[in-house]
């Protein structure tokens, strides 16, 4: 005789209501994702309207693409990304830590926050054409300083590696640095205030409540900022592609790793553009891994590895 | 532990996820061949695919079955009942390419009602679709239209390019695109003391007159063109060979297209060109052709006084005039082709005969858009016909100029690669003429960026 079942099973509802999400997943990202893989090792685009392929060619397009430029255009976005983020996480941190310091009570936080986080509900290519046609060399920028005196003749802002980079810098620092103010300000607010307070009291200088109690506290949502910020600068590409009309000019100088990705799809070349999307995959998730350990293991209190060290020193 | 590596898992799951997502799949299509039957039932809509609204705009205007057409434009509906869907889709970075392949390619399998009927092609791009292995035009002669008899009064050089490979006809066009010198009559009067198109055609006859003009032009600080993209068309039609010959995957750079480039550079630096614009189709060299520029004149065909010159034109209206350019050339032309595979074949005869063979219509399209039409007498008529002056011309008749241009006009040969080798010859060297990089640098610039576009491509070969 089987003994009668008394407890009640509820976790099939929770496999029930998480199924939306796993089945969207499997068919959109998935699928997608594996396919991905596998063209990387054909040969397959087209030509005219003629499809040519899927021939399997094993890893041709892997060396073909090492042959290429591609490292370069590894660089081009790395730095692309480093112009913009280091600006941005310096000004995020700077006006969170204004924005939630009691003691400097701001007038207007809401209308400041609001204005900040504005050139992110912006799409980035109207952004981005916005940028193109301020900077053109007949623009209102250079109208502005002609006629101020400042040059004699328009400076050709993207006409230069320098001009065009730092736009494309300047505009994903506006864009962001709104966002990642807000997401600080959260995290420092998450702070106890009992310990602002212990410091005051202890005589420490807003330097130094910063450095050693804001800082190391909100590590966590910076390595979340670290981390999306380095996802998403991987896959830059809106803003160059529309300041430069896709061709990453002057001379390639600002041609992204997605925007080579672009330049593989015009001409349908799934196997190419999936031999590149497999390496960036591999380069984003080493970059995960990197992030995880820097920020996790090192961190000289509470941390896992500490905690882990401490175990060890308790047992013996 | 195990926590941490499901978390490093996820994230680059995810980050896959999202990378992966400009890589999707395109189902590989089937073609169907042999050609509809004339007699047969007639689909109930019309799937017409163009990239601009030129050609809806001169079919609703030429057709005389349309009942009406909805206001954001996009179907007509015939008097019979049938619909027609315009498809348009921007040219820019071959958006327009990669929509319409798609449609042709799933042609065979898609249901009768969305079959594409007609489509529009550019000139640069007009011999992938005329092809016939690919065969998803139909040859004019299935359709019942006769080139030899129905399109006889139609510029011979608009019929060599819509033929294949075996002389077949697929496509037509209602208008032929000879270029002209549109220049600024004030600048004109200031600098060389009259405005009138026979002399400054005199002084703009060949390039050698031409540069002697630019230095004069200097001398006043003004601009001959505007940037070295404009001289291009008059180079680049000039080639003796195609870009890839057929049935090969070499590229040949023509000695003619390095010659714009020494040219190019030799104007830039002695200040002929405005060093501000920098290539077409951007705000500086709209603004150029505006009251406030500098810039002397364009080298365009006649679309380009009409779309791109009268909108950014805001001074006095009758300020321009056009006159013999250095060399006869042709920029561009709009080709319909009916697809293979349409259920609409009769309307489809009806609309392509209606817009490209009869002499009422073309004539009433070059009253109304300025278009050069395809009309051998239709055009000879109008060199002589005050009714065709234009009011922005300052009442010049400019077929007095474009007809002549026409009758000599050679159109150099054609290959499915000119549109990508001709943007991206551009901007390979557009880098170099600014001074960014040098000569090689650009050469092998636009290597990498051809392989990339066309990666059948094996060689690029440089003239010795």
């Amino acid at each position: 005789m089987r003994p009668k079942r008394k407890k009640i099973d509820y976790s099939k509802w929770g496999y029930i209501f998480i199924l939306p999400f796993f089945v969207s997943f499997f068919i959109f990202s998935l699928i997608p994702l594996a396919d991905t893989i596998r063209y990387s090792f054909y040969e397959y685009y087209r030509s005219g309207i003629k499809e040519i392929g899927p021939n399997f060619v094993g890893m041709k397009n892997f060396a073909s693409l090492l042959q290429s430029d591609m490292l370069r255009y590894g660089a081009n976005t790395v730095l692309l990304w480093i112009i913009g983020f280091i600006p941005q996480i310096v000004i995020a941190l700077l006006l969170a830590s204004w924005f939630v310091d009691v003691r400097l009570k701001i007038r207007g936080q809401q209308f400041f926050k609001v204005v900040i986080y504005l050139p992110n509900l912006i799409m980035a290519s109207a952004f981005a054409m916005l940028f193109f046609t301020l900077f053109s060399n007949k623009g209102p920028i250079n109208s502005i300083l002609l006629s101020a005196g400042i040059t004699d003749s328009p400076i050709d802002f993207m006409g230069t590696a320098l001009g065009t980079r730092s736009l494309i810098g300047v505009m994903n620092f506006l864009m962001w640095f709104g966002n990642t103010t807000i997401m600080l300000m959260a995290a420092i607010m998450g702070i106890s205030p009992d310990i602002f307070e212990a410091s005051e009291i202890d005589g420490c200088n807003s330097m130094q409540r910063f450095y050693r109690i804001t800082l190391p506290l909100i590590r966590p949502i910076l390595t979340y900022t670290l981390i999306t910020s380095i996802i998403g600068g991987l896959q830059m590409f809106d803003v160059p592609q529309i300041l430069t009309n896709g061709q990453g000019s002057p001379d390639r100088t600002s041609m992204t790793l997605i925007m080579f990705l672009n330049s593989h799809l015009k001409s349908n070349n799934y196997g190419m553009a999936g031999a590149l999307s497999v390496y960036l995959f591999i380069v984003s998730g080493i970059l995960c891994f990197f992030v995880y350990r820097i920020t996790n293991d090192n961190d000289p209190d509470g941390s896992r590895a500490a905690a882990r060290k401490n175990k060890k020193a308790g047992r013996r | 532990m195990k926590k941490k590596i499901v978390g490093i898992l996820l994230t680059a799951a995810v980050a896959a996820g999202t990378l992966a997502g400009c890589g999707s799949r395109n189902p590989s299509g089937s073609q169907t061949s042999g050609s509809v039957d004339p007699d047969s039932g007639e689909g109930a809509v019309i799937n017409i695919y163009s990239f601009n609204d030129e050609l809806r705009n001169r079919i609703t205007a030429v057709y005389p079955e349309i009942a009406e057409t909805s206001e954001d434009g996009t179907t007509s509906t015939l008097i019979d009942g049938t619909v027609i869907n315009w498809i348009i889709n921007p040219n820019q970075d071959g958006v327009y390419q990669n929509k319409l392949d798609e449609a042709l390619l799933a042609q065979g399998s898609a249901a009768a009602d969305s079959k594409v009927d007609i489509f529009a092609a550019e000139v640069d791009y007009v011999v992938k679709y005329t092809d016939a292995d690919t065969n998803v035009a139909l040859p004019l002669t299935d359709l019942g239209i006769d080139p030899n008899t129905d399109l006889a009064d139609q510029f011979d050089f608009t019929k060599s390019v819509s033929c294949d490979q075996n002389g077949v006809q697929r496509a037509t066009t209602w208008q032929a695109c000879p270029g002209v010198l549109v220049y600024r009559r004030d600048i004109a009067k200031e600098v060389f003391g009259t405005d009138d198109p026979a002399e400054i055609g005199e002084k703009t006859k060949d390039w050698a007159v031409m540069k002697e003009t630019a230095e004069e032009l200097k001398e006043h600080g003004y601009y001959t063109f505007a940037s070295y993209a404009d001289t291009f068309r008059t180079y680049s039609n000039n080639v003796a060979e195609a870009w890839v010959a057929p049935g090969t995957t070499t590229i040949k750079v023509d000695q003619k297209i390095l010659d714009w480039v020494a040219d190019s550079k030799e104007w830039l630096d002695a200040g002929y060109f405005d060093p501000a614009v920098k290539g077409q189709w951007n705000s500086d060299w709209y603004s150029a052709m505006g009251s406030g520029s500098k810039v002397f004149a364009f080298l365009f065909p006649a679309w380009g006084i009409d779309t791109q010159m009268v909108p950014n034109w805001k001074g006095e209206a009758g300020s321009w005039a056009v006159t013999n350019a250095p060399l006869t050339y042709n920029w561009g032309g709009t080709y319909v082709l009916a697809a293979e595979g349409t259920d609409n074949p009769a309307h489809v005869k009806e609309i392509l005969l209606a817009l490209t063979a009869d002499a009422d219509n073309l004539t009433m399209i070059s009253k109304t858009y300025a278009d050069f039409t395809n009309a051998k007498t239709v055009m000879q008529n109008a060199a002589a016909d005050d009714e065709f002056a234009s009011d922005f011309l300052g009442g010049q008749n400019p077929y007095a100029y474009f007809t002549p241009s026409a009758d000599n006009l050679k159109l150099a040969p054609l290959s499915a690669y000119d549109q990508g080798c001709v943007e991206l010859i551009q901007n390979a060297f557009g880098d170099y003429l600014q001074g960014e990089i040098d000569y090689d640098r650009a050469k092998s610039n636009f290597e990498v960026a051809i392989v990339e576009r066309y990666p059948e491509i094996t060689e690029i070969q440089w003239p010795q």
